[in-house]
């Protein structure tokens, strides 16, 4: 027996070839389901809103300041792009909204069945679609609004 | 079972802070729903107003009141969600800590910033 198949010092082979595992979580495995795509839209749409935020701090000491501060800030908001940026930040309040009080009655114990999540995933999204849709059509004086 | 005694006796965990960051994020959400919702009927309500009228509205005591915890609350909110987002995504040590430091200052920041504003309003300064 020759001595050459011993292992090397220290009982270890470090020529072995390592493989390439996949790392986990395995997303590219599962088939696309709702659930998937509302969780990582909550993030998303708290990402969205936490730089929203920002033009809330904005405006209100825009309103402490008064005079040209806040005529230029209002001038932003309603330019077609500011209130375009003020439609998407409610679409994504409305999502984080709708999701979130998901996310308290999952907290609370509540909805965690297979078929109770897709329930309540799609009620978020008609919720979400709904809300913003009243809010908007209230904001162009559909209702008679003041707009 | 297995687990040591240690860490039952502090109550903390590894990160030393126990459930504070989930149970903060939770309770902040809880507020947040009405407060939210509140604040999006009253800038609907604001809808052509001038400045008078939006100074008259925020001089409100209970509009002050809810509008100054509404604020306060969101930076709060915000602030943990980013944290988490940073802890998850930004794996560079110097970076990671980089960001989150920048994250607490900037959701100070615009925290105070935005309380002391409808503080300012409120009593008329």
């Amino acid at each position: 027996m020759s001595t050459s198949n011993k292992p090397a010092a220290g009982g270890y082979q470090t020529d072995r070839p390592r493989f390439d595992l996949p790392l986990s979580p395995h997303l590219s495995v599962y088939r696309w389901q709702i659930t998937m795509t509302l969780s990582i839209l909550h993030r998303a749409s708290g990402l969205a809103l936490s730089i929203g935020s920002i033009v809330l701090a904005w405006w209100l000491v825009a309103v402490a300041i008064g005079g040209d501060a806040y005529d230029w800030t209002n001038n932003v908001i309603t330019h077609p792009v500011g209130t375009a940026f003020l439609f998407a930040w409610s679409v994504a309040f409305f999502y984080h909204l709708g999701n979130g009080i998901r996310h308290l009655l999952w907290d609370a114990g509540f909805g965690f069945e297979i078929k109770t999540t897709y329930i309540t995933g799609w009620s978020v999204v008609v919720f979400t679609i709904a809300a913003t849709a009243l809010t908007w059509l209230f904001a162009w004086g559909v209702f008679g609004g003041t707009a | 079972m297995m687990r040591t005694p240690l860490k039952r006796v502090e109550g903390l965990g590894s990160a030393k802070s126990g459930t504070e960051h989930f149970w903060m994020q939770r309770l902040t959400a809880i507020a947040l729903a009405p407060l939210g919702v509140w604040f999006v009927v009253s800038l609907l309500s604001l809808i052509g107003a001038n400045h008078a009228d939006v100074t008259e509205w925020m001089r409100h005591p209970l509009n002050a009141v809810l509008l100054a915890i509404m604020a306060g609350t969101v930076f709060y909110h915000s602030k943990l969600g980013v944290q988490v987002v940073f802890e998850d995504y930004v794996h560079t040590e110097w970076l990671k800590f980089t960001a989150l430091i920048l994250n607490n200052f900037i959701h100070v920041l615009l925290g105070v910033a935005a309380v002391i504003s409808v503080l300012r309003v409120a009593f008329g300064g």
